[in-house]
């Protein structure tokens, strides 16, 4: 694969001319340029967060639920607590089958077999979120007969699983056999060499990959549109709709009411900072190393 | 299991076969063990059957509308829920527009960017500068389209896009040579293709360029020392040493970027301005396949409108799929033998 170099007669002999240098000097001024360019949206997204949203947050948006329009004040609590609610019902599902299959797929599925999953997980991973959204919506929508918390969960579990599996999967394969050999030749058995010894040695890498997994879905919106479906008020049943973080924003965001926009913006910086402690916790986790010789 | 023994029994030697068997079969280990493994099996037969699920949902829920329209249904241009007419070209239209014009703002910026973080940038640096490209990643779809809405459309609509009418402009004389309208032309709203097609770019870098970053460091050290050794600048090795072996997988993550853009649908939907209407200039507004169903979905009144709705998902997500598995295959070309890495 590697190919051999054949343009060099290009530059063999001559000493490097001004062009030469020129371009070398441009393409890294480019490469700076594009860095810089790729930086200033960044920049702007967490600067207009923060600038927007920090005035807007208070004692009454972290406790109460929506004013009717018109009205000043009022808070996202419901929307805060609605989206815990939908993640927690996520990962309760998403989780165990995630961490599972990866369990499958690198202590069992080292065959023709493991090889169908692995892609299937990757074509799972890949599914557009919306479609997941349709997807909930036919199986649990349909069957309940109307829109729940647990319909969202179920789409966040669907969009969770691929992830969590494969980090599992590749977690796993990174523990030494002999360790796993070591545990045999004391005699412990199979699943409990899996679970106390492998799983175990893995735990931190494992834990990244649900973080991540969990970042991912939680500022997820379109599955939520017609799953959970949003809520003015406070609900914690599992079968009635949910308001959630995300879901408030948009609808927030493509009102015309100024007092909303603001609104948006103070759930947008919450939503946000959730987020990057999840992303920044999962760093530091993996930087400390999760296994010898990763990263 | 009872610490060292100092004196072995010889019938217990004789009999560690049997003891080995009894110990494998006979104990809990081998019922606890084949459960487990059952248990297992279980979580990942659990993975096939979810995609199978969403194939026979997206099949089943759609064949009222491919009965009503047939393949039809993908070159036809009326939307019209109160006639129960649907044809989904505009957002066909639209989806392939808005993602290709964020692939041409973004691939060479996220190459850029993979360049100089692989071969240039000094060491210290090399670690935050991933770091921050992959927090782009991070932030949920909806606060870039929150962000759009207020800060990008709004320059867009003062400067942005009279700045492109005036000096782009004259590629409509091109265009109605063809009876277009041009790609600049129109009043500008800020709303529209230009504005979605952006704020997929910045969506769509942080993918394309790790897995350049990536397909990039999988070309072997050597290469890089045999080009220099020739005499060739930094440049010159980059481009003949390094982005010309790994341009397999490159392409692999632009397609994965594709993939990713065909799919969004909150930011987007935010700022197309959801119009189903077939427009030659970037300025007017326009429409995607994932926002119509965000849009509709829930309102949908009739089956067949329902239908509609999901054919249009059915048709995304063959296409995702689709384009996903070529460019697995493209990243897998340049990065077999490599080491496996975490995408993190």
């Amino acid at each position: 694969m590697p190919e051999t170099v054949t343009a060099t007669s290009d530059f063999a002999a001559a000493p490097i001319s001004l062009w030469r240098r020129g371009m070398n000097f441009f393409a890294t001024l480019a490469a700076a340029a594009a860095v810089v360019l790729v930086l200033l949206p960044l920049g702007a997204v967490f600067g207009y967060l923060v600038y927007k949203g920090i005035g807007s947050i208070n004692w009454a948006f972290l406790t109460q639920t929506p004013k009717p329009v018109g009205e000043a004040g009022g808070g996202m609590a419901n929307a805060i607590a609605g989206s815990a609610w939908i993640l927690l019902i996520a990962s309760s599902m998403g989780v165990p089958i995630g961490i599972g299959a990866g369990i499958y797929l690198a202590e069992y599925g080292r065959n023709q077999f493991g090889n169908v999953i692995r892609f299937t997980a990757d074509v799972l991973n890949g599914v557009p979120s919306i479609v997941v959204g349709i997807v909930a919506y036919a199986i649990v929508v349909l069957s309940q007969g109307h829109f729940s918390a647990l319909a969202g969960g179920v789409a966040l579990a669907i969009m969770m699983i691929p992830t969590i599996a494969r980090t599992t999967e590749e977690m796993l394969l990174l523990v030494p056999n002999t360790v796993r050999e070591a545990a045999y030749g004391l005699g412990v058995s199979r699943w409990r060499t899996t679970l106390s010894i492998t799983l175990r040695t893995a735990t931190s890498g494992v834990i990244t990959g649900v973080m991540l997994a969990f970042a991912r879905v939680a500022g997820e919106t379109a599955p939520l549109l017609f799953t959970a479906f949003g809520n003015q008020y406070w609900n914690w049943k599992i079968n009635q709709p949910t308001a959630a973080l995300s879901l408030q924003i948009f609808t927030y965001a493509i009102s015309p009411f100024d007092e909303w926009h603001r609104q948006a913006w103070a759930g947008a910086l919450i939503l946000i900072v959730l987020i990057v402690f999840a992303v920044s916790a999962v760093r530091i986790v993996a930087s400390r190393g999760m296994l010898k010789g990763t990263n | 299991m009872t610490g060292p023994q100092p004196i072995a029994k010889p019938e217990v030697v004789g009999n560690s076969e049997v003891e080995a068997e009894h110990l494998l079969k006979a104990g809990n280990s081998y019922v606890a063990d084949s459960v487990f493994h059952f248990a297992m099996l279980a979580c990942g037969l659990c993975v096939l059957a979810l995609v199978g699920l969403i194939i026979y949902e997206l099949m089943s829920g759609s064949r009222l509308s491919w009965h009503a329209f047939g393949l039809k249904f993908f070159f036809r241009s009326e939307w019209d829920p109160v006639n129960e007419q649907f044809g989904a070209l505009p957002f066909v239209y639209g989806t392939v527009v808005s993602s290709f014009l964020a692939l041409l703002l973004a691939v060479p910026l996220a190459i850029g960017v993979a360049v100089f973080i692989t071969e240039m940038c000094p060491r210290w640096l090399k670690g935050p500068l991933a770091f921050t490209t992959e927090l782009l990643a991070a932030i949920p779809s909806v606060i870039y389209g929150l962000w759009a809405i207020f800060v990008l459309v709004p320059l867009l609509r003062q400067y942005g896009e009279p700045f492109c009418a005036r000096y782009f402009g004259w590629t409509s004389g091109i265009t109605h040579r063809f009876g277009f309208q041009g790609p600049f032309e129109g009043p500008p709203y800020g709303i529209g293709m230009l504005a979605a097609g952006i704020i997929l770019a910045i969506m769509v870098i942080p993918i394309v360029s790790s897995i350049t970053r990536e397909v990039m460091t999988a070309v072997p050290q050597q290469q890089r020392e045999a080009v220099l050794a020739l005499g060739a600048t930094r440049w010159e090795m980059i481009r003949t040493g390094v982005l010309r072996n790994a341009r397999a997988g490159i392409l692999g993550g632009v397609i994965l970027g594709l993939g990713r853009a065909l799919g969004e649908t909150m930011a987007v939907t935010m700022v197309i301005g959801n119009r189903p209407e077939i427009a030659a200039s970037l300025f007017a507004p326009g429409y995607t396949m994932a926002s119509v169903i965000a849009n509709e979905f829930s309102e949908a009144t009739g089956d067949t409108y329902l239908s509609a709705l999901i054919e249009i998902g059915l048709a995304l997500f063959i296409v995702t799929i689709i384009v996903n598995i070529l460019a697995q295959f493209l990243v897998w070309t340049v990065t077999r033998g490599t080491p496996a890495r975490t995408h993190a």
